[in-house]
């Protein structure tokens, strides 16, 4: 069990963790969602003992971790750019801390065998690191955090960047380890898809906190806050009520009357849905739509909207 | 960045001691002392101070003169080579061809020769002693200090930034002086420095080139403390000179500081390209001949002149070198000089591998280390008779008397290879991304750990390319080793030989001294040949 209680970390002037919490079970997985600069990275980081605490601790199974240095943690970590070693080959990354644990010889090529197949590399122990696809590099770092069999395993954008197809592909082969493994997994991307896919649990962080956590489902359909709301890629107007309202893009309908009414000012072809923008009459939001099937109004067309009300949510901040 | 530091953060003191207690003994004991010793006899003659000399320096136009003439002939040096080389260096950086390496190589064969027989060279090439010819010996030798500093940044530049000036509208020329030129300005202003440094004390190329008539700080240091026993001039021409340099390397660190920080680089390999068009072939072309031109003539004569001798060419110089020449001033055959050469070469690249490479890791890693690596510069600066006479005088008793120890020689050379360790091997260190320390770390690795599995790997190479520098630059050494070998006179090394050679009547002398000086250029030129097969990609200074 790992606890994160209120960690602050500053870089200068910067406040990069804002005392955050967070907690991640035995056999969980937590992915941390968040746009570029919210913190993800540097909790990454401070959990491995690799940026310094203002403020804050980080205990695992009740042991306050603030005097254990990086290599006596026992965390394996996948940095964002996987850092590997470029003076070693495959076999050499991968049993690096197997080595630093002072392993005998024969238990280490094992096991590097073992790691290697577990991620689809068998047989590439002897290439340099230098001469394998983004892929493959993404896939010996996996190999090499793995290895020593840590009882956690944070992984920093790990399939940051590949390209789409191969992210599908990857996210489905992580999903399968993951769940085979049973270790703690505290994973951060920027990708909606990636953390829903992969978490058991999935954190919105903004400017060094956790917005909302929760199951991925819950947080996907009640966001609790306009931040979160707008980050999903909800609508948030304050069109239809005293409140503001977050409204699912795919939970409007168009139709030729309803008692709210909008033009549509833009659309876009989006492979498997149009997304349109409908400018409300008597207020200055506009709703982004996603429409299937048909084809949308034309640019200007004045249109009528249903909304169904599973898809709104009232927010009170 | 402070949160980068962590690593270092964690590691024990006791280490950090050795590799900052190494290098400053060294230098206290090899280079403050006996320069402290020199300057202390000039300046506190009876125990009190008297700082008049120095004023003096100012005072008396004779000096003034010299001190004017040391400053501009540098500067006009430094210019011309600046010009002379930068096309060179551009060509090296932006182009991949055949014979690349080699090239790079045989252009930095000039700089590791001793400035005697460069000068040498010049005076067989029909040079008469004018400034011209010391101002081209000066461009010759330094010729490769600008092609491996500003080539070596150029290299790494990305050129998509002249070409987003390009395509928003700036010509060629516009684009390169708006955007290049002011990218390259810290490489450009760190091999000025270099350049600069070289040209301010050099001393070969003025005695021989320079005539009678033109005098530096250096030849005036050498001519009142050797030949007019005037301590106190001396000392105090020493003293204006390690202001002087003091004051440049200054402002080298300062440029060197901003180093890096807003440029884009990117992987030399992204970046040289073939030369296929005919323009290209047509740059790359005209620049490699006019540089073999203006580089290999002078070596060139070099060796037309060991072969020529008084019945037609042949071998008879080189069978010289086997024969101690009854009644000369020689007490060794050259043969014999070139073994006590690579020995003392090789010691030297022993000396400062340990030590240099010590001041490496020490300025690596810490604010502290830039002080340590300005003050282990100084020793390129600072006179070499200033350095060398002050090593007679300071080691002469008890444990210290180094005098008659065949040691002082390497002692003295690594004073001069130290800095060119340290060149090499800090960017090397530098350029580790912290964060493979870090995934070393959190893989399990202590930092000592660390330092063993990714630092050492990664300066091993650098560490390579640092002893084949040493071991070049203490082939070539002449102006300390002359005054060192002063109380050995029976082991000098090959240059001290040269010029020994030099000063002797006879033509049968000369020729014996080319004959040397072109087995020199063979052991430089594969101590440099060697460098470039280990260089770590394009990483480093030199």
């Amino acid at each position: 069990m790992l606890d994160v209680r209120g960690i602050t970390v500053h870089f200068g002037d910067t406040v990069a963790l804002d005392a955050l919490d967070l907690s991640v079970g035995d056999d969980e997985v937590v992915c941390m969602l968040g746009a570029s600069g919210s913190g993800k990275s540097t909790l990454l980081r401070a959990i491995a003992g690799l940026e310094p605490l203002a403020a804050g601790t980080i205990a695992r199974d009740g042991v306050d971790l603030a005097t254990t240095p990086p290599h006596r943690r026992d965390v394996g970590l996948m940095f964002q750019d996987h850092s590997l070693f470029p003076h070693r080959d495959v076999r050499g990354n991968v049993a690096f801390g197997l080595r630093m644990r002072r392993l005998p010889r024969d238990e280490i090529e094992a096991r590097v065998h073992e790691v290697l197949e577990m991620v689809g590399l068998s047989g590439y122990e002897h290439r340099g690191v230098r001469q394998l696809s983004g892929g493959e590099q993404q896939r010996v770092a996996l190999a090499r955090a793995l290895a020593p069999a840590p009882s956690l395993l944070l992984l920093d954008e790990p399939l940051g960047a590949l390209d789409r197809a191969l992210r599908e592909e990857l996210t489905v082969e992580l999903k399968m380890l993951f769940d085979r493994l049973q270790i703690a997994v505290l994973l951060v991307t920027h990708d909606h898809d990636e953390a829903f896919a992969l978490g058991d649990r999935v954190a919105v962080m903004h400017r060094g906190r956790v917005e909302q956590v929760g199951p991925p489902a819950d947080v996907w359909r009640r966001p609790e806050s306009e931040l979160v709301a707008r980050f999903l890629g909800w609508n948030v107007t304050y069109a239809l009520g005293s409140k503001p309202s977050a409204v699912r893009p795919d939970a409007v309908t168009l139709t030729a009357d309803g008692s709210l009414r909008g033009t549509v000012v833009s659309r876009a072809f989006r492979r498997d849905h149009f997304r349109v923008l409908i400018e409300l009459e008597g207020s200055r939001d506009a709703l982004d739509v996603s429409i299937r099937g048909a084809e949308p109004p034309a640019v200007g067309t004045q249109v009528g909207l249903v909304i169904d009300p599973d898809g709104v949510v009232e927010l009170d901040r | 960045m402070d949160r980068h530091r962590v690593a270092l953060r964690l590691r024990g003191g006791a280490g950090r001691i050795l590799l900052f207690g190494l290098p400053l003994a060294y230098f206290g004991l090899f280079f403050a002392y006996p320069v402290g010793s020199i300057l202390g006899r000039g300046l506190w003659p009876g125990g009190d101070l008297d700082l008049s000399p120095v004023g003096d320096v100012f005072g008396r136009d004779d000096l003034r003169g010299v001190l004017w003439f040391t400053v501009w002939q540098a500067a006009v040096s430094t210019l011309l080579t600046l010009v002379l080389a930068m096309p060179a260096a551009y060509v090296i950086a932006r182009y991949r061809f055949r014979g690349r390496t080699l090239a790079r190589a045989l252009m930095t064969v000039p700089f590791v020769l001793p400035s005697v027989l460069v000068a040498s060279a010049f005076r067989a090439l029909g040079f008469e002693e004018s400034l011209l010819a010391v101002l081209l010996a000066h461009a010759f030798f330094n010729y490769a200090v600008v092609v491996r500093v500003v080539g070596g940044l150029w290299t790494h530049l990305d050129p998509r930034q002249e070409e987003a000036a390009r395509v928003l509208g700036a010509g060629p020329l516009r684009a390169f002086m708006q955007v290049t030129l002011p990218a390259l300005r810290p490489a450009i202003a760190a091999a000025a420095s270099i350049v600069y440094l070289f040209s301010f004390t050099s001393i070969g190329v003025i005695l021989i080139l320079g005539g009678s008539r033109r005098a530096t700080l250096e030849t005036e240091i050498y001519r009142y403390s050797f030949n007019l026993l005037d301590l106190r001039t001396g000392a105090a021409l020493s003293i204006v000179q390690l202001l002087a340099v003091i004051a440049l390397l200054t402002v080298m660190w300062w440029f060197g500081r901003r180093h890096c920080a807003a440029l884009s680089l990117a992987s030399a390999n992204e970046i040289t390209r073939r030369p296929t068009t005919r323009a290209d072939r047509t740059i790359v072309a005209v620049v490699l001949a006019s540089t073999a031109i203006f580089l290999a003539v002078p070596l060139m004569v070099l060796v037309v002149r060991s072969f020529d001798t008084p019945d037609g060419l042949g071998l008879d110089f080189y069978r010289g070198l086997g024969d101690v020449h009854a009644g000369s001033v020689l007490f060794v055959s050259p043969l014999e000089a070139i073994r006590n050469s690579v020995l003392y070469a090789l010691a030297t690249v022993g000396i400062a591998v340990v030590v240099g490479g010590a001041a490496a890791f020490a300025i690596a890693r810490s604010r502290l280390g830039a002080a340590l690596d300005l003050a282990l510069a100084l020793p390129l600066g600072v006179s070499a008779v200033t350095v060398g006479f002050g090593f007679l005088i300071s080691f002469d008793e008890g444990i210290l008397d180094l005098r008659a120890s065949w040691a002082i020689v390497p002692i003295a050379h690594a004073l001069i290879a130290i800095p060119f360790v340290v060149f090499v091997v800090v960017p090397v260190l530098q350029s580790v991304d912290p964060r493979m320390r870090q995934a070393a770390a959190v893989l399990g690795a202590s930092p000592r750990a660390v330092w063993r599995e990714i630092d050492l790997p990664i300066a091993s190479r650098g560490m390579l390319v640092a002893a084949g520098f040493a071991f070049a630059v203490s082939l070539g050494e002449f102006g300390a080793t002359a005054f060192v070998s002063v109380a050995r006179p029976d082991s000098p090394t090959l240059p001290v030989v040269i010029f020994r050679l030099l000063g002797t009547q006879g033509a049968e002398n000369f020729g014996v001294a080319m004959a040397a000086g072109a087995i020199l250029m063979i052991l430089a030129t594969a101590a440099v040949l060697a460098i470039e097969r280990v260089r770590v990609g394009e990483v480093g200074t030199f």
